[in-house]
């Protein structure tokens, strides 16, 4: 295998955008990735696009975003695992390169989520979860992180207040970002108080519905040389779990098995500890998620991530920073675009670009992304060079 | 909903028919055609008993079209005591009185209706063992 570079990023602002299609909001990102990057053509691409066919009725992204892009005949391929559909385009992507395959690709994500209704967009979401057998019975998305909630509050103790400090800090991250859809910062109260949508979680402890795309160019690490407009960002570990796609078929509610073998298997292959890891991005596609999420990854023992996050641990200025892109919580959650949009954030943070967000001293940065209620999951680990 | 795909699903809904692994007594509900546990391809038909604890439950407040009317309901996961774990709503008791750990039964019901002229979908919810 080749070692692999990500020499360009993209992204657009996130939110409700109702002047751009699912093909002007990926080109823009995409683009955005081709300027940063320097290269004059990409070789292949690879989109990460969870429901395009249910949000707006438009499949065959291969063929569309090719051409929409310029790009003519090359190989396009549109990637799915539900909310990780992002984190499995970028990893395609990888290893295409790392292969030999190709040299320059881009790996991109896009949703277009608002073309539909709030019950449309309640009904393409849930197909990430068991149609038959939890849907069919009145399962939503926020219902089952509620289950995974409620389990871990009555085995741990986890307090409704830990579950709103992640937002408190997410929305915090999240005004220090341009891009976010919610930049605005929220109170512990504020969280609590808000309409209740699945008990214990509130629209508070929910990411939100958005449009968006996010984009990144891979080459070869040996042909950086070419490509200097930035500090190179090497891809150094890459793991890829999954699950059963039913949370009840699992033995445990309270941890993520899929996260926790994509997270081993992501360091063991860059190489390095949990505590070389100077940042994560993680799925906190619900409060309760950024919890059990960096418990997974083993950040803390199981139980102590609602106290790490009240005590301020993943903070920009804590002991580990998580999401400091303002998460799903407040950039928004286009999810298909997810994966590929913290790939874009530590790869930032990395060259020292996030600006009022930036972390001192970013060497090495992860992102975890997941799909359903835990049913997938892809975990990277990036390290400037 | 097409009515094939709710037909094919009858004998989970309406009788509760699992399938047990005649190698290693894993019991797949929904039925498969593989045992995730020892590999074997051969299940016989075993009738869950519908009875177990609660494991987890949420009250739904915002839920999708098919349940606008039902709303706040209540959804839980109960560890059948056959050995297998079920998502289902929680019904005839009120939303204050769910406990964790609490033992439930299943019970044949109405789901969901398929908008004003399509098929009525049953089912089973859990519902409390007094
Ligand atoms: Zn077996």
């Amino acid at each position: 295998m080749r070692d692999v570079a990500v020499i360009g990023v993209g992204m657009n602002k996130w939110g409700e955008l109702w002047d751009m299609s699912i093909r002007d909001i990926f080109t823009e990102a995409a683009l955005k990735a081709i300027d940063d990057s320097g290269v004059d053509h990409i070789d292949a691409m690879y989109i990460g696009c969870m429901s395009s066919g249910l949000f707006v009725g438009q499949e065959h992204l291969g063929s569309l975003m090719a051409d929409y892009l310029g790009q003519g005949n090359i190989p396009a391929s549109r990637v799915e695992s539900a909310c990780c559909s992002g984190g499995l385009a970028f990893r395609s992507a990888y290893m295409d390169v790392a292969s030999g395959m190709n040299d320059i690709v881009l790996a991109g994500g896009v949703e277009k989520m608002t073309d539909v209704g709030g019950d449309g967009a309640t009904y393409a979401l849930a197909t990430a979860a068991d149609g038959e057998y939890e849907v069919y019975n009145g399962a939503t998305f926020p219902g089952l992180y509620a289950l995974m909630a409620r389990a871990h509050m009555e085995r741990y103790g986890t307090t409704r207040k830990q579950l709103a400090e992640v937002a408190v800090k997410n929305h915090d991250n999240g005004s220090k970002n341009p891009l976010a859809q919610f930049p605005f910062k929220t109170t512990v109260d504020g969280v609590i108080n808000a309409v209740m949508v699945a008990d214990p979680l509130t629209l508070m402890d929910c990411s939100p519905i958005t449009d968006g795309a996010a984009a990144v160019i891979l080459c070869p690490a040996d042909m950086i040389g070419k490509y200097k407009n930035h500090p190179a960002v090497k891809i150094i570990g890459s793991g890829h779990a999954t699950d059963s796609i039913a949370l009840h078929s699992r033995d445990d509610f309270t941890s993520l098995k899929a996260t926790e073998i994509a997270g081993k298997k992501a360091l063991q292959m860059a190489g390095k500890k949990l505590s070389d890891i100077n940042l994560c991005e993680v799925h906190d596609c619900f409060t309760i998620a950024e919890i059990v999420v960096t418990e997974s990854l083993g950040f803390f023992e199981p139980g102590q991530g609602g106290p790490a996050a009240e005590a301020g641990d993943t903070r920009i200025d804590g002991k580990i920073p998580i999401n400091t892109s303002g998460g799903l919580k407040s950039k928004g959650h286009p999810v298909g675009a997810t994966g590929i949009a913290q790939i874009y954030e530590v790869v930032s943070q990395l060259r020292g670009e996030s600006g009022e967000r930036q972390i001192k001293n970013a060497k090495v940065g992860m992102a975890q992304n997941m799909g359903g209620s835990g049913g997938s999951t892809l975990v990277h680990i990036l390290e400037v060079i | 909903m097409f009515p094939s795909r709710y037909w094919r699903e009858i004998p989970h809904r309406y009788r509760l028919e699992a399938g047990k692994c005649t190698g290693c007594g894993f019991v797949a509900f929904p039925r498969r055609l593989v045992c995730p546990q020892c590999g074997q391809r051969e299940f016989e038909t075993f009738k869950l008993k519908g009875e177990g604890e609660l494991l987890t439950y949420t009250v739904i407040h915002v839920g999708p079209s098919a349940f606008v009317d039902d709303t706040p309901y209540a959804l839980g996961i109960v560890k059948m005591d056959d050995g297998v774990n079920i998502t289902a709503q929680i019904s005839d008791i009120g939303l204050d009185n769910i406990e964790v750990g609490g033992r439930y039964k299943i019970e044949f019901r109405k789901i969901q209706s398929d908008g004003h002229s399509g098929i009525h979908a049953y089912g089973y919810k859990f519902i409390p063992i007094r």
